[in-house]
C-alpha cells in the first residue's frame, strides 16, 4: 500500500550533500503496525517527514521515492497531494504539548481538516465523531475546548483524530507517547492498536523504546545512521536478533526475560550525519567488527521469512554480540 | 523540537551594507575631528551677496539665506552629532547600568527603582525632555541631559533583564553560595556579559540620540542657534524650502544616513550576540 | 472582572500617582520664582501678588499638591496664563486635530506595517525580505520632521494635491473633506512607527512559522495561504498588538514636531508654543493627559491581548 524505495534525504549545501536519510525501503500493508526504531538521532522524524513532504527547510529528498496505492507522492506538499487526490497519508507528530495551535478550539482544528478531505460532510459532527473514534470522553464540550485546557494524553488523542480526518491508509506516528507517562502511553497506544485494526488502515509508528515495540508492532525496522539495518516480522526478530546493533539495543531492554540485566547502553554514540564512516556505520561500536566491516560495501542477509539484515558477520539464533 | 533545524534568520541586512555604514561613520568622524581642514569655508561666514546659490564647484552644497556655505556647515554639524551622541550614551550608560545591576542584586531596592523607571516611561519620550529643557533652560549640555533621561529607562530595564537573567545561572548561583562578594560577581559575571549587550543598546541610542536632537532643534529648544546643528540648519532654512530645495536636503541626509549607520551596526551586532540576551532587545 | 484586571488597574494608578507628583514639581523645579518668571520683567506687583494668589503658592508644597490634585481629578487643570482661560478648555480646542491625526495615523500604520511585514516574513532571505526590511530600518531613522518638509515640498508646493499646512475642523465648512489637510501630516508621523511594526510583525511571523503547531496545520493538507494567515499570523499578531501601547506613546511625542511642521492647531503645537510664551500651566496640563491617556491605553492593549489569547486568564 505504502511503498517507500531507496529514500535519501540530504541537507547542506548542494555540492557537498550532508546524507541523514540514506537508501531507506519500506512498505506498510493494511492493518499492520510497522515499528521504526533506533536511537535518538538516527534519522526516524526525518524519514517520517520526508514521507509526509513536510522537510523542514534546509533538508530535502535527494532521492528514492514514495508511493500510495502507486501513486508517486514523493516531491508532493501535503496540500498538493489533497489536490491531487493522494491525501490518505496522516502523521501524528512527538510533541502533543506545542502541536495544536494555542489560540483557537480544537473543534475548530479539527473540522478545518475535515473540510479539506470531507467536503461535504458536517464538519462538527465529523469532529465530534473522530474525537469518539479516539475515545475522549464527552466529545460533544470538547469541541470547544483549547489546547492548554487538554492534558497531554489527551492533546495526543486530538492529534490522532486531526490525522484520522483525512481517512488515511497508512498514518505515521512520530514517538507519539515518549512524551506521556506511563499508563497514558498504554492507553494511547492500545487507541492506535484499535484504529489500525477497526479502519484497516497501516501504521508507521516510530519510536527508541523496543519495550514499546514488543507491545504494538507487527513488523520492525531498525534504523541506524540514516540507514535500516534489519527488518523482519516481530516475534522471530525478538527471538533470533541478525544485526549485532538490533541484539545490542535489546540487551539494554530492562526485562528479566530478555538476554541481561538492566539499563546497560550500547557504549560509544551514533555517528551524527556528515561523520559516519565508511562501511557499516556500526563497526566502531560493534565487538565482532572487522576490517572488512570498515569500508565497501555490506552484504544483504536475507534468511527465509522475508527478513533482511545489512551485516558481513550475522548473529546466528541464541548468539550474543 | 528539532532545534537544530531552525534557520538562522540571516542578519537583517547583509554584510555589504554593514561596510558602508561603516564607512560612512568614520566619515562622519572625520569631518567631527577634523572639520577645520575638511570645510573650505568657516561654518559661520557670511556672504549676503552669494545667498541661496545652488551647488556648484565652489559651494558643494549650496549656501544658505546668509551667503554660509552648507557643505563647511554640514562638515561642522558632525561636531555636534558626536557630542551629542557620546553624551547621551554616557549618560544613558552612567545611570542605566548601575540603577539595573543594584535593581537586580537587591530586589527591595530594584522594586522601587523599576517602578520609577516605569512612571518616567509612561511619559511621552519628547514631552518628557521638553519639560527637562524648561526646567534646565535651552543648550547643548541639557539637551544631552534631556535625551539621555528617555534612555536611561529603556537601558536600565535592559540591564536589569540581563544582570536578573545572569544572576540566576548556575555558576553565578554557586559563586554566591560559595560566600563570593557581590562586587565581586558584578566584576567577575556580571559585567564582562553586559559588554555586548550594551554595545547594541549603546548604537541604538547613539541613533535615536540623533534624531532626538534634531527635533530639539527644529523646535528651537535644542542647541543654541549659533552652532551649527544639522537640525539648526533643517530649522533655520526650512522657510526658503520653496526657492532653495536642496538647501534642506544635505543637513537631513546626514542626519538620516548617520542614524541608520547607527541602526545598521546595532541590528548586526545584534545578531552576534548571545541569544539568550538577543529576544531582551527587540526593542 | 478578575484579580488580573483589579490589579492592573491598580497598577495604572499608582503610576499615575507617581506621574503625578512629578508633573506637579515640574512648575516648581522651574528656576527662579514661578510667577515673575511666567509673567516676565514688565509685571506689576499686583499682577504678581494676584497669580501667586491664584495658584496658592503661600500654602505649605502638599497642600499645594493636594489641592492640585483634587482640581485636576474634578477636571480643572489650571488657567492658561496666556489665553487666560481654563486650561481644559485650551487641550480641548487642540484635541479634536491631535486625536484625528493619531487615528488616521494608527490606520496607515496597520495598512502598512503588518501586511509589509507578512510579506517580508514570508519571502524571508529572498532580496523583497531584504530590501524591506533595510526600507523599514531606513524609515526608522528618519526625521518625521524632515520627511513632512519634503512632503510638502512635493505634494502640496508641488502637485498642489494636497494643502500643505493648517486644519479647519471637520464639523466647520468642508466637513469630512478636511481631512485632507491631515493626509501628509499622518503619513509623515506614520512611517517611523510602521517601520516598527513592520519589522516587529516580521520577526513575530517568523518566530511563530517554527512552531510545531504550523506544521500539524501544513500536515492536514490545507493550502499554504490559510496556513499563513489563521495560523501564523494570528499567532504573531499577539505580540504586534501588545506593541500598539509603545507605538501610541511615540505617536504623541512625535506630533509634537509633525504639528509643528504643519501648522496643525494641535495639542503638540500648543505645548511647543507653550514653551515659548512660558505658559507653564499649559504645559503641565498637556502632560498630565497624556500621561493618562498613555496609561489608559496601555491597560486597554493588555487586556485585549488577554482576551485575544486564550491561554491567559483575565
Ligand atoms: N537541516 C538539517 N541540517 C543538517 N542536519 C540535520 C538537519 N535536520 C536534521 N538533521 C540531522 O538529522 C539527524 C536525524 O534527526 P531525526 O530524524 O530528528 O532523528 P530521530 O527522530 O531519529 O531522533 C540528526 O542527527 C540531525 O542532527
Ligand atoms: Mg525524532
Amino acid at each position: 500500500m505504502l511503498s517507500v524505495t531507496d529514500l535519501t534525504v540530504s541537507a547542506g549545501p548542494r555540492t557537498s550533500p550532508i546524507g541523514i536519510v540514506r537508501g531507506v525501503s519500506l512498505g506498510v500493508d493494511q492493518g499492520e503496525i510497522l515499528c521504526l526504531v533506533g536511537e535518538s538521532g538516527c534519522g526516524k522524524s526525518m524519514t517520517s517527514l520526508a514521507l509526509m513532504g513536510l522537510l523542514p527547510p534546509g533538508a530535502r529528498v535527494s532521492g528514492g521515492s514514495v508511493e500510495l496505492d502507486g501513486h508517486d507522492i514523493t516531491h508532493l506538499a501535503p496540500h498538493r497531494r489533497v489536490r491531487a487526490g493522494r491525501g490518505k497519508l496522516a502523521m501524528v507528530f512527538q510533541e502533543p504539548m506545542t502541536s495544536l495551535n494555542p489560540v483557537t478550539r480544537i473543534g475548530w482544528q479539527i473540522e478545518e481538516a475535515v473540510r479539506v478531505h470531507d467536503p461535504d460532510a458536517n464538519p462538527t459532527d465529523r469532529a465530534r465523531e473522530l474525537l469518539e473514534m479516539v475515545r475522549i470522553p464527552d466529545a460533544a464540550n470538547q469541541l470547544s475546548a483549547y489546547p492548554h485546557e487538554l492534558s497531554g494524553g489527551m492533546r495526543q488523542r486530538v492529534m490522532i483524530a486531526i490525522a484520522l480526518a483525512c481517512r488515511p491508509r497508512v498514518l505515521i506516528a512520530d514517538e507519539p507517547t515518549t512524551a506521556l507517562d506511563v499508563t497514558i502511553q498504554r492507553q494511547v497506544l492500545g487507541i492506535i492498536r484499535e484504529l489500525c485494526d477497526d479502519l484497516d488502515m497501516g501504521v508507521i509508528f516510530i519510536t527508541h523504546d523496543l519495550g514499546v515495540v514488543a507491545q504494538i508492532a507487527d513488523r520492525v525496522a531498525v534504523m541506524y545512521a540514516g540507514r535500516l539495518v534489519e527488518t523482519g516480522a516481530v516475534a522471530p526478530l525478538f527471538r533470533a536478533p541478525l544485526h549485532p546493533y538490533t541484539e545490542r539495543l535489546m540487551a539494554c531492554l530492562p526485562d528479566p526475560a530478555a538476554r541481561s540485566k538492566g539499563f546497560a547502553t550500547i557504549p560509544g554514540s551514533a555517528p551524527r550525519p556528515g561523520e559516519i564512516p565508511d562501511g557499516c556505520a556500526f563497526a566502531p561500536r560493534c565487538p565482532r567488527a572487522q576490517d572488512v566491516c570498515r569500508g565497501g560495501e555490506v552484504p544483504v542477509v536475507r534468511p527465509e521469512g522475508g527478513r533482511r539484515a545489512l551485516c558481513h558477520f550475522p548473529l546466528a539464533e541464541g548468539e550474543t554480540a | 523540537m528539532l532545534g537544530y533545524l531552525r534557520v538562522w534568520t540571516r542578519p537583517v541586512v547583509s554584510r555589504p551594507l554593514a561596510a558602508l555604514a561603516g564607512l560612512f561613520l568614520i566619515v562622519v568622524l572625520c569631518c567631527a575631528l577634523f572639520a577645520p581642514w575638511i570645510a573650505p569655508y568657516p561654518p559661520d561666514q557670511i556672504d549676503p551677496v552669494n545667498r541661496l546659490l545652488p551647488p556648484d564647484a565652489a559651494h558643494l552644497f549650496g549656501t544658505d539665506h546668509y551667503g554660509r556655505d552648507t557643505f563647511s556647515r554640514a562638515v561642522y554639524g558632525a561636531r555636534l552629532a558626536l557630542l551629542i551622541g557620546v553624551g547621551v550614551v554616557s549618560f544613558a550608560l552612567a545611570s542605566g547600568v548601575p540603577i539595573g545591576i543594584l535593581s537586580a542584586l537587591y530586589p527591595m531596592l530594584g522594586r522601587v527603582l523599576m517602578r520609577m523607571v516605569d512612571v518616567l516611561m509612561s511619559f511621552p519620550s519628547l514631552l518628557l525632555a521638553l519639560g527637562l529643557i524648561v526646567i534646565l533652560g535651552q543648550g547643548v549640555l541639557n539637551a544631552i541631559l534631556a535625551i539621555g533621561l528617555i534612555y536611561l529607562t529603556t537601558t536600565a530595564r535592559i540591564v536589569y533583564g540581563v544582570a536578573l537573567r545572569l544572576r540566576s545561572e548556575p555558576y553565578v548561583e554557586a559563586a554566591r553560595s560559595m560566600g563570593a562578594g557581590t562586587l565581586w560577581i558584578v566584576r567577575r559575571h556580571i559585567l564582562p556579559n553586559m559588554v555586548s549587550p550594551l554595545l547594541v543598546q549603546a548604537s541604538f541610542v547613539f541613533a535615536f540620540a540623533q534624531l532626538g536632537a534634531a527635533a530639539l532643534d527644529f523646535l528651537g529648544l535644542g542647541a543654541p542657534p549659533e552652532i551649527p546643528s544639522w537640525g539648526n540648519m533643517l530649522a533655520e532654512e526650512r522657510i526658503y524650502i520653496t526657492r532653495a530645495s536642496w538647501l534642506l536636503l544635505w543637513p537631513g541626509l546626514m542626519i538620516v544616513l548617520t542614524a541608520f549607520s547607527l541602526n545598521v551596526m546595532g541590528d548586526v551586532l545584534r545578531d552576534r550576540m548571545d541569544p539568550r540576551f538577543r529576544e531582551m532587545m527587540g526593542k | 472582572m478578575g484579580r488580573y484586571v483589579i490589579g492592573r488597574i491598580g497598577a495604572a494608578a499608582a503610576t499615575l500617582f507617581a506621574a503625578s507628583i512629578v508633573i506637579f514639581s515640574f512648575i516648581h523645579l522651574i528656576p527662579g520664582d514661578p510667577v515673575s518668571v511666567m509673567l516676565g520683567d514688565a509685571a506689576t506687583p499686583e499682577q504678581v501678588a494676584a497669580l501667586r494668589e491664584r495658584m496658592g503658592l503661600d500654602e505649605p508644597i502638599w497642600v499645594q499638591y493636594l489641592v492640585w490634585a483634587g482640581n485636576a481629578l474634578q477636571g480643572d487643570l489650571g488657567r492658561s496664563i496666556f489665553f487666560e482661560t481654563p486650561v481644559t478648555q485650551v487641550i480641548a480646542d487642540g484635541a479634536e486635530t491631535s486625536i484625528l491625526l493619531a487615528l488616521i495615523t494608527m490606520i496607515w500604520i496597520v495598512l502598512f506595517g503588518i501586511p509589509v511585514g507578512i510579506l517580508a516574513a514570508i519571502r524571508q532571505g529572498t532580496w523583497i525580505d531584504q530590501g524591506l526590511s533595510g526600507l523599514a530600518m531606513l524609515l526608522a531613522s528618519v526625521p518625521t520632521f524632515w520627511v513632512g518638509l519634503y512632503l510638502i515640498l512635493i505634494f502640496a508646493a508641488g502637485l498642489g494635491w494636497f494643502p500643505s499646512s493648517g486644519y479647519p475642523s471637520i464639523f466647520e465648512g468642508g466637513g469630512l473633506a478636511n481631512l485632507q489637510y491631515l493626509l501628509l501630516p499622518s503619513i509623515a508621523l506614520a512611517a517611523p512607527n510602521a517601520a516598527l511594526i513592520l519589522r516587529l510583525t516580521r520577526a513575530s511571523m517568523l518566530d511563530v512559522s517554527r512552531e510545531d503547531f504550523v506544521r500539524t496545520a501544513r500536515a492536514k493538507g490545507i493550502r499554504p495561504s490559510r496556513v499563513v494567515l489563521r495560523h501564523i499570523l494570528r499567532n504573531a499578531l499577539l505580540a504586534v498588538v501588545s506593541a500598539f501601547g509603545f507605538t501610541f506613546a511615540a505617536l504623541i511625542s512625535e506630533a509634537v514636531v509633525t504639528e509643528t511642521v504643519f501648522a496643525l492647531p494641535g495639542i503638540g503645537r500648543t505645548v511647543v508654543q507653550s514653551i515659548l510664551r512660558r505658559d507653564y500651566p499649559v504645559i503641565q496640563g498637556v502632560i498630565l493627559v497624556t500621561v493618562c491617556l498613555y496609561l489608559v491605553i496601555n491597560l486597554l492593549v493588555d487586556l485585549s491581548y488577554r482576551l485575544l489569547d486564550p491561554r491567559v486568564e483575565l
